[in-house]
């Protein structure tokens, strides 16, 4: 993990609230991994005390990018969203530990986000197309807030993509479990990250499967040192830290 | 530029620590830089058995602040003893271990043991945790209590005793009387304040426990005020806290009476902070025409009656 001052190459909007910032620096290379995160300073820190720990969507080997997908919930992210190309940015990463995906061949594999839980599952299916067969299940509020459906589309034969909204406005009508469920026979493990209503509704109905859940939760240092962002564990201590031991964790290692 | 400082028996290189909660145990901060370079390093709280803490969200971010409700989350003192200070025992700076506990008995308990660890060269008595529902802070909003509870870790503990008020009182002149009293070594100041801070959507607290303590530069002023009220009563050293994030922070805390300075929430946005003070401290002591800190602990402001 590292401290470094990002150069902001591109920040759109991509949906309603949601933009697509890529960062450009030496960090890339550390990011062994997708569902990573980095840690990003608001302003010069004096009004906004706290880091934004913000998922990594994709990474560019050739020049030497992240890319972030974040929503705009707040003063912080707000500021995030008014940087500009030629700006820096203060980052502290890649934190935490992702998928682990390295053994994970020749299976059928179901993927399921849920809103701004999408994006570091674009770079997790982007790995795991290249040995496996992948069902996307992307669910959103609304029609305005869908994003990424054609860059899941692009990966080719091998990624079927599904878009499900709660209002209906675009794809099926309905919550990503209503079509889980359709593919949870054929599946031989899942990958999920979204909401927590979400994450313990896919948990309770994929029992039957190896599941891998990227967790998100408010962060004080994110480097494992306060404590903040803990989740209830199986294991022996109790608890795992969000930023340290995860955010992605076996389904039956959490308790949600 | 001598940066050394002494605090009764506890000799540091410079006056420059981690506040305890803010670091862990180290471990996590070794990664970005050497630890040796710090004055002091003060861990987490130790309680008598493994505490889980409050429920999440345990931060909240505030104006130039953030509240925290972690609720003590800790291994407890045997699995602290046995995991976490072993990797701090080869370095050379001290350690102070933050004792904490929900009655008397259990606070004596984690003195006595964490005093007979070689590595542990201080204590810091943590009375004043507004996060938890027993202990804590009203060891520290009550004289007597807090002066029974400093006379019998003295009993048990051989090891310098600093005692961590708490803000949230009337009267912090008395408090740190009745601990002086009562023989502490030292004192820290300040904890945090007591918040809270309400989500507008679902009108409920944003802290799964309704409260937390309030730190970062918004309390600054508070710290400030009241270290130079103690400073004016006592001679005992005084580690100073609350809200340090630059040098110039550093140097007010000193002119207002501590003797070495501890970072809490700077860590969290910064986590080279503390090396990057310790590194910056002589530049802004010369900017304002000090040769040493001994200069600046003697240009005190002394002159406000409070």
């Amino acid at each position: 993990m590292i401290q470094e001052q990002l150069e902001v190459c591109v920040n759109v909007e991509i949906a309603k609230d949601t933009f697509e910032m890529k960062l450009k620096g030496e960090m890339e290379q550390l990011v062994d991994q997708p569902g990573r995160f980095i840690h990003i300073k608001i302003g010069d820190g004096s009004f906004h005390m706290l880091r934004r720990p913000i998922s990594i969507a994709d990474v560019d080997k050739e020049n030497h990018t992240i890319t972030l997908v974040y929503k705009v919930t707040g003063k912080g992210t707000e500021w995030l969203s008014e940087r500009v190309a030629g700006d820096k940015v203060d980052a502290l990463g890649p934190g935490g530990q992702g998928f682990e995906i390295t053994e994970v061949k020749n299976e059928k594999i179901l993927v399921i986000g849920g809103g701004v839980g999408v994006p570091p599952l674009y770079h997790l299916t982007k790995e795991l197309v290249e040995n496996n067969d992948v069902t996307v299940i992307l669910g959103f509020q609304s029609k305005e807030a869908v994003f990424y459906e054609k860059e899941f589309n692009q990966f080719g034969d091998r990624v079927q993509t599904l878009v499900v909204t709660d209002d209906g406005s675009y794809g099926e009508k309905g919550l990503v479990t209503d079509i889980a469920s359709e593919f949870s026979q054929d599946s031989t493990r899942y990958f999920t990250c979204g909401p927590l209503p979400m994450l313990k509704a896919v948990k309770n109905q994929l029992v039957e499967i190896p599941g891998h859940i990227s967790l998100e939760e408010r962060m004080g240092c994110g480097i494992g040192a306060c404590f903040a962002c803990v989740c209830h564990s199986t294991n022996e201590s109790g608890y795992v830290k969000v930023c340290k031991d995860g955010p992605v964790f076996s389904s039956n290692e959490v308790i949600l | 530029m001598k940066l050394n400082v002494n605090l009764g028996e506890l000799s540091l290189k410079n006056p420059v620590m981690p506040a305890s909660g803010c670091f862990g145990f180290g471990k996590e901060f070794s990664e970005f830089y050497d630890l040796n370079q710090l004055g002091a390093i003060v861990i987490k709280a130790a309680t008598g058995e493994p505490r889980y803490g409050n429920e999440t969200p345990r931060v909240a971010e505030t104006a130039a602040g953030m509240l925290n409700a972690i609720g003590l989350q800790n291994p407890g003192v045997d699995g602290i003893i046995e995991r976490e200070l072993p990797f701090l025992e080869s370095l050379d700076t001290p350690v102070i271990a933050n004792v904490a506990g929900s009655t008397i008995e259990e606070y004596v308990m984690v003195a006595e043991k964490l005093s007979n660890v070689s590595t542990i060269e201080a204590i810091e008595l943590n009375i004043s945790c507004p996060n938890v529902k027993e202990g804590g802070i009203q060891f520290g909003t009550d004289p007597e209590v807090a002066q029974e509870l400093t006379k019998e870790i003295k009993r048990v503990s051989g090891k310098p005793l600093f005692v961590k008020l708490s803000p949230n009182v009337a009267d912090i002149v008395g408090m740190a009387k009745a601990v002086e009293h009562a023989g502490a070594d030292g004192l820290s100041m300040i904890n945090t304040l007591t918040g809270m801070r309400i989500d507008p959507h679902t009108k409920k607290p944003i802290l799964a426990n309704g409260t937390g303590g309030l730190s970062g530069p918004a309390i600054k002023p508070v710290a400030i005020r009241m270290i130079h009220q103690v400073r004016q009563i006592t001679d005992l050293p005084i580690i100073g806290m609350g809200g340090i994030t630059t040098t110039e922070d550093i140097l007010e805390f000193i002119l207002a009476g501590a003797d070495a300075i501890a970072v809490g929430t700077a860590n969290f946005q910064d986590p080279l902070v503390c090396k990057n003070l310790i590194d910056q401290l002589p530049n802004t002591l010369r900017k304002y025409g000090y040769e040493s800190l001994q200069e600046v602990r003697e240009a005190r402001c002394t002159q406000v009656s409070i």
